[in-house]
């Protein structure tokens, strides 16, 4: 088609004061934008290549390397920016699809941004955690409305619970959008922290079995995996809908994702494409739903808490009051905010609703149907640090579940190509030659960092409130206040503004 | 009610103080208006009340409804109310005598009733529920009324003062009762107004707090999902309703409802006998949301005796004595000397650890 | 005695390692003047093919075969520490021990006037500058049996 009208993104520095023509940055591109020029006899950069994973920053032993953006200028345009030009270009070119990974990235409001929370001064003290203990232990599962004792006074069984003791979880990853080695390390991170990771739509991994207890084992459209053995080997069974960053279309891992690994965990053929359907084709309608928890639940002996994992759109809260009655004992909401391996870029800008007024939303009108206090909510869609989790809870979630910030921890440097499959920091690819770039032990150790850290904060903002168990934050809006929202954001949180 | 439909719960400090003779021998206000004015710096004059249970023994069958209400118009919709839904034996003023310090109360009445058996059989609930509901009612719905307690042969004498000025107020010297509490408020806001001060109160359980809880907005909308309006803004109402729910309604043991409010930790549960253990981590499991964090003291009422109670880390005070008959409950231990100053046994109750006081034959409400 | 153990799995072949050494053995020990102004060979080899890649230096055998065939005893094994040490003014530059070690970890110095180049362990520090500087942990620095 000749000339190819696109421009590089970013444009690579190099420092030749400080380069030693190590080639390590060649080493570790997997987009072989570095090479040594044996002719002008020093480094050079392709720039159109680059993606911007800062792996040869970070591993550049002298700092000699930056990337910029390009920062050739389109013509002022407020309507026409350059980014909207630069995807026209693109599909003008190949005549397809805008493809993107990782999370809605676009100057939309992030309303955790615009939530403040409380602290003690003088009518009640603030608690010191590093002298008082301080709870974050939550269970998720279905709880019945009181306690009940059996004719001889025994105490009846409670539903199975989920026992955390952060109110974290590691987010649906499926093995073949991130690598087993990528997996090791939240399995692992899950297992010594206790908290739980989910398995996504990939199936269970021979290796990751022995994490088991810590597992949620996921079923979804494309039912990968799916069989006896992996619905028992987990602790809890997720039906996912729907997930915040593509709600109502499917999934695709294309064939060269499928190695011989893959290809047996997910019970497909080596090369084939995974493509998950849009619906679950025996799920079109709420009773549907009911069928398949309660036939995941008799799979699974009642032993195991089902969880039904929604996209957040228009009209959510109804939903989840229908999955509430479908007999769901966790509901997970995916704001559109949330991460994915690969999603078609309109629909990932442009569908969905922001977690936090769905997450509100959710907790209103379960709470007005009295179903709250039975069934668990857990909320995900660009969890990004210790203080969005404690807003989330006092908004009314139970958990969160992150995925972008393991990611993160693990090296991710949000360069959004993961659907390319040459993530060079070895987390979203299947090449071996870049999966053994994460060391899993290495990983699990960066992961468990990370949450320890933020249980550390939760546990610092919750003695400043003067609570020292997670429990009483749960649905405590009045340890909320807005700023810079209007009345009506106000009303669908249901917290007051700064001042009042 | 003035001040009833505040934007914010209302924080306060305060003073509490009980008695209970557990041979059921009931005894004048006296002492109790002495043992609470020990701790006067406690209070700021915004609120003192008293709960006295055993008063009203020749309508000891009845519901004693002690009522506030801004205005005659106000008494008149509630007892337009009361007399469709109750049979009522009594209703009358409240004794009350002029005190310098007491001002502009509101009109106090009280009455003696039971539910309308046509009323109650339409709507196919028990007695106490149905009373628990009609009072929900009139807090939530009737202006300018408040309900001041609806238990049985027990009833709650509040105000806006000084707790011995109150009581001098209501004349409490000449009420007799087996089990007094009593409390002075120390409000950190300044709403002024009659129903906002303790006990709190619905049916026979009565609440005096001192303290304030950072779990309120947690409690509230939990309370809220099993039919609880909370309207006075007050964490202490919210007290008073948690003990309603898990005691009356889910029956818990006292035992339980404890380790509900003031659950013990998980790493004090990690190491309970098995038995006890799964009880404990089911209620923490189930209730979660009924623990009542950061600080108080409260000692709730009910027609058995009582139960004091500190928050988890004990970040408020309370003591306790106990002599042949009586058992006694104070924010110090000098409004404990004051009424009895050589008691058998003093001691300070640790965090979360509740003291029970019983009448003599009723120990079987504790587990 | 604490080696320095490859693991294969986890290598990147990105060779930092080598450049943490040349840097640990340079006189400046700074990367940059290491690598421009002195001229040093690494004493750690990335032997890469295809996909696979590990790191490899002296093994510090208990029977070195390079401290048998050194004709000069410029190469002996220190008793206390388990080094294997290489004495550049007792060389004499035959390379009889480059033959004679079965791990091919000894190499003739490009540069200075040494005349081979072996890992020392970087016995004066903690941790040998490779094993420190490793971004996957792929070199561990340990006792084993």
């Amino acid at each position: 088609m000749g000339l190819d009208y696109n421009i590089p993104e970013f444009i690579i520095e190099r420092d030749q004061d400080r380069c030693i023509d190590c080639q390590v940055c060649q080493h570790q591109c997997a987009n072989q934008v570095h090479a040594y020029d044996q002719d002008l006899e020093k480094m050079v950069a392709q720039d159109i290549d680059c993606v911007n994973c800062h792996r040869c920053v970070t591993l550049c032993p002298t700092n000699a390397l930056i990337i910029r953006e390009n920062p050739s200028e389109y013509k002022k345009n407020k309507n026409w920016t350059g980014n909207m030009i630069e995807n026209i270009q693109k599909q003008a070119a190949t005549g397809g699809i805008l493809l993107t990974g990782m999370g809605n990235p676009t100057a939309k409001k992030i309303y955790w941004d615009h939530i403040l929370l409380n602290a003690s001064q003088v009518t009640n003290p603030s608690i010191d955690p590093l002298r008082e203990p301080m709870e974050l232990k939550t269970f998720l599962g279905r709880k019945p409305d009181q306690i009940e004792f059996d004719d001889n006074g025994e105490l009846k069984d409670l539903p199975p619970q989920l026992e955390l003791d952060i109110p974290i979880m590691f987010g649906a990853m499926s093995f073949g959008s991130i690598s087993i080695n990528a997996c090791k390390s939240l399995a692992k991170a899950a297992s010594d922290l206790g908290l739980m990771y989910n398995t996504g739509e990939g199936g269970l991994h021979q290796d990751l079995y022995q994490y088991g207890q810590r597992t949620i084992v996921q079923v979804a459209s494309g039912r990968f995996g799916v069989h006896n053995e992996y619905l028992n080997a987990g602790a809890a069974v997720e039906i996912k809908v729907g997930q915040g960053a593509k709600p109502g279309i499917g999934g695709h891992l294309p064939g060269e994702k499928v190695g011989a690994e893959v290809s047996k965990t997910r019970m497909i053929p080596k090369g084939s494409d995974a493509l998950s359907p849009a619906p679950h084709h025996d799920i079109y309608s709420i009773e549907d739903l009911r069928q398949l928890i309660y036939a995941l639940k008799e799979a699974t002996d009642y032993k195991k808490p089902v969880s039904v994992k929604i996209a957040a759109v228009h009209n959510v809260a109804a939903i989840a009051s229908g999955i509430a009655s479908a007999g769901a004992d966790i509901i997970a909401i995916d704001g559109y905010r949330g991460g994915t391996g690969a999603a078609p870029t309109m629909i990932r800008d442009n569908v969905g609703i922001p977690v936090e007024l769905a997450l509100a939303a959710v907790d209103d009108r379960l709470r007005q149907e009295g179903l709250r206090k039975n069934v668990s909510l857990v909320v995900s869609g660009s969890i990004r640090n210790s203080a969005d989790i404690v807003k989330a809870v006092a908004l009314g979630a139970d958990a969160v579940y992150i995925a972008s910030a393991a990611l993160i921890s693990l090296g991710c440097h949000m360069c959004q190509k993961c659907y390319t499959g040459k993530c060079n920091w070895g987390i979203a690819t299947q090449r071996p030659e870049l999966v053994k770039r994460l060391n899993p032990e290495v990983g699990a150790q960066r992961v468990k960092n990370l949450i320890t850290g933020w249980s550390h904060e939760i546990k610092e903002i919750l003695g400043g409130m003067g609570i020292n168990a997670l429990e009483s934050l749960r649905g405590n809006r009045l340890m909320l206040r807005g700023i810079d929202l209007t009345e009506k954001e106000l009303e669908i949180l249901g917290i007051k503004h700064a001042g009042k | 009610m003035k001040g009833s439909r505040a934007e914010e719960k209302i924080m306060s400090g305060c003073a509490i103080s009980g008695i209970l003779n557990r041979k059921g021998n009931r005894f004048s206000g006296e002492e109790i208006i002495d043992s609470i004015a020990l701790m006067h710096e406690r209070s700021n004059g915004l609120g003192g009340g008293f709960a006295a249970y055993g008063i009203y023994p020749e309508f000891k069958e009845q519901y004693a409804i002690h009522m506030f209400y801004d205005d005659l118009d106000a008494k008149e919709e509630v007892e337009y109310f009361l007399n469709r839904h109750f049979n009522i034996a009594v209703a009358e003023k409240i004794p009350t005598r002029e005190v310098d310090k007491i001002s502009n109360p509101p009109i106090i009445w009280r009455y003696f009733a039971m539910p309308n058996e046509q009323k109650l059989s339409e709507f196919g609930l028990a007695d106490d529920e149905y009373v628990a509901q009609s009072v929900m009612n009139i807090n939530a719905n009737y202006r300018g009324a408040f309900v001041v307690s609806s238990g049985k042969n027990m009833g709650v004498f509040k105000g806006v003062g000084y707790p011995e000025d109150i009581g001098d107020f209501y004349k409490l010297e000449e009420y007799e009762a087996y089990l007094w509490t009593a409390h002075g408020r120390f409000p950190t806001n300044t709403p002024g107004w009659w129903g906002g001060a303790h006990p709190f109160t619905l049916l026979d359980w009565s609440i005096v707090h001192n303290g304030e809880i950072s779990s309120y907005g947690a409690n509230k909308r939990y309370l809220e999902m099993f039919g609880y309006k909370c309207t006075m803004q007050t964490d202490t109402e919210a007290i008073t309703y948690l003990f309603d729910l898990m005691l009356r309604k889910h029956k818990l043991s006292l035992e339980s409802a404890v380790k509900a409010v003031a659950a013990p930790l998980w790493s004090e549960i990690e190491r309970m006998e098995p038995k006890e253990k799964k009880i404990a981590t089911a209620i923490r499991t189930i209730y979660g949301n009924a623990l009542l964090n950061g600080p108080f003291s409260i000692i709730l009422g009910h027609k058995d005796g009582f139960l004091a109670l500190n928050d988890r880390i004990k970040l408020r005070p309370l003591v306790v004595a106990e002599d042949e008959e009586r058992t006694y409950v104070a924010s110090e231990e000098s409004a404990i000397r004051e009424i009895c100053s050589e008691p058998e046994k003093v001691w300070t109750p640790r965090g979360g650890e509740p003291v029970i006081g019983l009448l003599e034959g009723r120990e079987e409400v504790w587990a | 005695m604490k080696r320095v153990y490859a693991r294969e799995e986890y290598c990147l072949g990105c060779k930092l390692c080598e450049v943490y050494c040349v840097t640990s053995h340079s006189k400046s020990k700074d990367i940059v003047k290491a690598h421009k102004l002195e001229e040093i060979t690494p004493r750690i080899i990335i032997e890469s093919k295809d996909n696979i890649s590990f790191a490899l230096q002296c093994r510090h055998c208990e029977a070195a075969d390079c401290t048998k065939a050194c004709i000069t005893g410029a190469i002996q094994k220190d008793e206390e520490t388990g080094i294997v040490n290489y004495d550049a003014v007792r060389c004499v530059g035959c390379w009889t021990c480059i033959m004679a070690c079965s791990y091919g970890v000894i190499r003739r110095d490009e540069y200075g006037d040494k005349v081979i180049s072996k890992c020392d362990l970087c016995i004066t520090e903690e941790e040998p500058a490779c094993v420190t500087n490793c971004p996957n942990s792929a070199l561990e620095f340990e006792e084993r049996e």
